[in-house]
């Protein structure tokens, strides 16, 4: 298996030799564009890896799978899975100097199909990730006054008191649900589109255009500052947190290592995603960042940094956060406790002072030995420091309500909102410009403009056709639809193709002659670390991941936790499951993408074949070779379409 | 007759006590100062009974404008230690008749600022047991803030799209008005090697080999 290597005839024709780069590169012809220096192709990559997946992500599954202890089976699978697999992207790209599309046709025309899927995906995920953008936009457009909008309920229309769905809620929850998405109960209901959202996915996408508009010209200057700023932003966030009470708490709750996680596979498993998803492989926007560069760019070495980065990233986010997330924990128990205090004061007509924080306790005890009956008729809440600290959510939870309802209560709160939201907006912003690089470029190498387009006009259309597409999501049930993109867009195709990517490369394309080409760009063989993970370790890595997520995903209820003011246990949002026609959807949305990589495989064989009258050797050998690509790379999507066939 | 005026000085307290403790149309109040303004905090005594005593009959003179209301119209009773008490309002045409309860409460709410700001309480630390505190109006803005901001960013948008399109637009022009100048000037230039001289850039011109500046042998 480990010099195994797939027949792969006229792969010599298609690929440049290392003479002619070697010419190219001295003589500075072709009309390939041209990063201005390594700093803005190292802070383009950073700024697709490092994204908001960092931010709320991260930190909650290092809380959850026990803290500290998460460090260790993160650190083995981003040194086992993401380097090697970030090396291999950057060293391919730069190699064959083509988007992802290129590549893969170059390697073997029935590969073209990876090149697709990787196009498909990126559109996707393009899509809603432009969407979370608009609603950063949207959060940051309401910073600028005092007091904040979700800092306080809403009178109600004959001003006799606040807002029912706030009050029996919370401020953060009732901008974030009803002002900000106006969501709707089900996602049967549509609700309609939401003028004031539809102001900001545009101007998400008028960003975008700008900074986009030719291409890596205009991206790598935007750079500079999208993807240096979110760092200045969350120092000044851990300078501010460590100043805040409870701050500590929260850290140390964060790190607090419980090792028996590390025995729960699930741990592993979503070690494994995290990393996987952290480092955007599988788009193709880092295989079209690389192929820019110069042809002996040490790719070697930008992998490790990157990687280092990226972990460094992630690890720093989470202490910011959970300094946030402590303070706020503090806040509330405290509030918890005061709320208390003044009840048994209030009851007992004791003077102020008489219980305080210390000797809360010992009072409550002494008052219920007295009179048990009239405590047990005050209902008391009970107030938990840690039941608190858990609360600590993930995803779009954490950003629009536990982070927002912990900067209402600093002060200055304004200033700090505008920062949490531009560091978040450049987060996002860095992460889309690889997305949209991984749709333009395939785009142009699939021929579906015409040549005389400029390229202004290209990605003024693509991003126009996305906004339109994107609308989707600014609807009343739009929340409900991101959730499903993300949910299967975004995880099982990426996981195909990225399996595919190592199969392709070290089989199809040949790791010997993938060595050589590293020899010649790089100057030295890739050491038997690499060797090992590209050849085995990775890709079984991968393998595992896939198996574990797809029968988790497959053989679990599918449902959506909804907002739905009517419900019993409203403000606790409810589990609803979903509508038949959905999973038809949720089979497009997994199954083109992964599909594809075998069908575009047939559906060349089957031109080579009626085309062409007279078959030749090469024709049986390509048959041959069609017919192994084939078994390859239909067992997964098969095996994915039966699966969801299956379910009711 | 002794018994008699001894009845008739003692009855009016001990009628006003019955009057506060078994009305129902009494208000408990509660004060929370040291909440309120902690460090700050004053102590609650007689003089700031006074006050309250004084203010609540500020309140009523100004809801039923009559200026007969004084402090003995107000009657305190259930004093704790908590700094809570209940009050009644007595009529000031008879001390033995209370003012209803939608009375006060309508005085109270009408000046409740006022109340507050004597005692440098809010709604919150002094407390109208059955009197809700009166909403705050909420803000209207002419223009929302969010969509000023929208603006600028809109407006920085176009701006920017508007200027890079310029200058690929005026870039295209430059070039294709010198390649068209070009042009023109290659009919006079002799070529060498099929380009034009200006089009390789360099002003020294191309070194030719086949001519040497070494005329050693030539000398002679």
């Amino acid at each position: 298996i480990m010099k195994l290597k797939l027949p792969n005839p006229g792969l010599e024709d298609r690929i440049l030799s290392h003479d002619e780069l070697e010419r190219l590169e001295v003589e500075e012809a072709g009309d390939r564009p041209k990063w201005d220096n390594k700093a803005q192709y190292m802070l383009t990559c950073v700024g697709f890896c490092v994204g908001l997946g960092n931010v709320w992500r991260f930190p909650y599954l290092c809380q959850s799978h026990g803290g500290g202890a998460f460090m260790i089976p993160f650190l083995i699978l981003l040194v086992f899975e993401g380097i090697p697999l970030l090396h291999l992207e950057f060293a391919i790209g730069q190699r064959l100097r083509k988007g992802s599309v290129g590549v893969w046709r170059t390697i073997n025309p029935y590969m073209l199909g990876v090149g697709i899927a990787s196009l498909c995906v990126s559109f996707l995920v393009s899509l809603y990730y432009n969407t979370i953008i608009a609603w950063v936009m949207w959060y940051f457009f309401n910073s600028f006054q005092e007091p904040l909008p979700w800092s306080q309920c809403p009178i109600n229309a004959n001003r006799t008191g606040l807002v029912s769905e706030c009050e029996r809620s919370s401020p953060v929850d009732y901008f974030w649900y009803r002002e900000t998405l106006n969501t709707s109960a089900a996602i049967e209901d549509t609700g309609g589109l939401q003028w004031w959202m539809i102001l900001c996915l545009i101007s998400a996408w008028g960003v975008l255009y700008v900074c986009c508009i030719r291409g890596i010209e205009t991206t790598g200057k935007a750079v500079y500052v999208t993807s240096t700023l979110p760092y200045v932003v969350l120092t000044i966030f851990l300078i501010r947190g460590l100043t805040l009470k409870g701050s500590i708490d929260g850290i140390k709750f964060l790190f607090t290592p419980d090792l028996n996680e590390l025995a729960n596979p699930t741990t592993w498993l979503d070690a494994g995603a995290q990393v996987f998803y952290s480092f955007s492989l599988a788009f193709g926007g880092l295989i079209s960042f690389s192929s820019y560069n110069s042809v002996h760019n040490n790719c070697e070495q930008d992998a490790v940094i990157i990687s280092i980065i990226n972990a460094f990233t992630s690890i720093y986010a989470a202490t910011v956060i959970y300094s946030i997330i402590g303070f706020r924990a503090t806040e509330r128990f405290d509030d918890c406790l005061s709320g208390n205090i003044l009840t048994l004061l209030n009851t007992f007509d004791l003077p102020e002072g008489n219980i305080t924080e210390s000797n809360y306790q010992e009072a409550l005890h002494s008052l219920n030995t007295t009179n048990p009956d009239i405590i047990s008729s005050l209902a008391l809440k009970t107030c938990d420091l840690n039941s608190f600290l858990s609360e600590g959510v993930e995803g779009t939870g954490l950003a629009f309500i536990v982070f927002t309802e912990a900067i209402t209560k600093m002060p200055l709160s304004p200033l700090w909102s505008v920062l949490f939201f531009i560091m978040l907006f450049c987060l996002g912003l860095s992460s889309m410009f690889g997305n949209i690089e991984g749709v333009l470029v395939p785009l142009q190498d699939l021929k579906v403009f015409p040549k005389s387009w400029p390229k202004e006009v290209i990605s003024g259309v693509t991003c126009l056709v996305c906004c339109l597409v994107g609308l989707i999501f600014v609807q009343g049930s739009g929340n409900y639809w991101l959730a499903l993109f993300d949910s299967f867009a975004g995880s099982i195709p990426l996981l195909t193709i990225a399996f595919s990517e190592m199969i392709g490369v070290v089989y199809v394309y040949g790791i010997d002659r993938f060595n050589e080409d590293l020899i010649f760009m790089i100057g030295h063989k890739p050491n038997i670390f690499w060797q090992a993970t590209w050849r085995v370790i990775s890709p079984l890595i991968m393998l595992a991941i896939f198996i574990f997520y797809f029968s988790t995903t497959v053989t679990k209820e599918i449902f959506y936790i909804a907002w739905d003011p009517e419900s019993e246990n409203f403000p606790t949002l409810e589990k609803k499951p979903y509508p038949s026609w959905i999973y038809v959807i949720i089979f497009l949305l997994a199954g083109i993408p992964s599909l594809s990589i075998p069908c575009t495989a047939v559906f060349r064989a089957i031109r080579e074949y009626c085309c062409k009258k007279h078959p030749s050797v090469r024709k049986i050998a390509f048959f041959r070779i069609d017919g192994i690509l084939l078994l390859f790379f239909a067992i997964v999507p098969i095996k994915n379409m039966t699966l969801f066939v299956k379910m009711p | 007759m002794l018994a008699g005026v001894l009845l008739l000085i003692f009855l009016p307290p001990l009628v006003a006590k019955d009057l506060c403790k078994d009305s129902q149309d009494g208000f408990k109040v509660r004060l929370s100062i040291k909440t309120g303004l902690g460090d700050d905090a004053y102590e609650w005594n007689e003089s700031e009974m006074f006050l309250f005593r004084s203010t609540l009959a500020y309140a009523m003179r100004k809801h039923s404008n009559q200026d007969t209301y004084t402090i003995d119209n107000i009657l305190v009773c259930n004093d704790t230690q908590r700094v809570s008490f209940v009050f009644v309002v007595t009529s000031t045409d008879d001390p033995d008749q209370l003012i209803p309860k939608e009375q006060v409460e309508l005085a109270v709410r009408q000046n409740k600022h006022r109340i507050n700001n004597a005692f440098l309480l809010s709604d919150m630390t002094l407390e109208f047991m059955g009197i809700p505190p009166t909403l705050s109006a909420p803000i209207i803005y002419d223009t929302e803030p969010w969509l000023i901001v929208f603006g600028v960013v809109i407006g920085a948008v176009a701006v920017g799209i508007v200027a890079l399109l310029m200058s690929t637009v005026s870039k295209k022009r430059r070039a294709k008005e010198k390649a068209a100048g070009l042009s023109e000037e290659d009919e006079g230039i002799v070529k060498e090697n099929g380009t034009a001289l200006s089009s390789l850039g360099r002003k020294e011109g191309v070194y030719n080999q086949a001519f040497s500046n070494d005329d050693r042998f030539t000398k002679l």
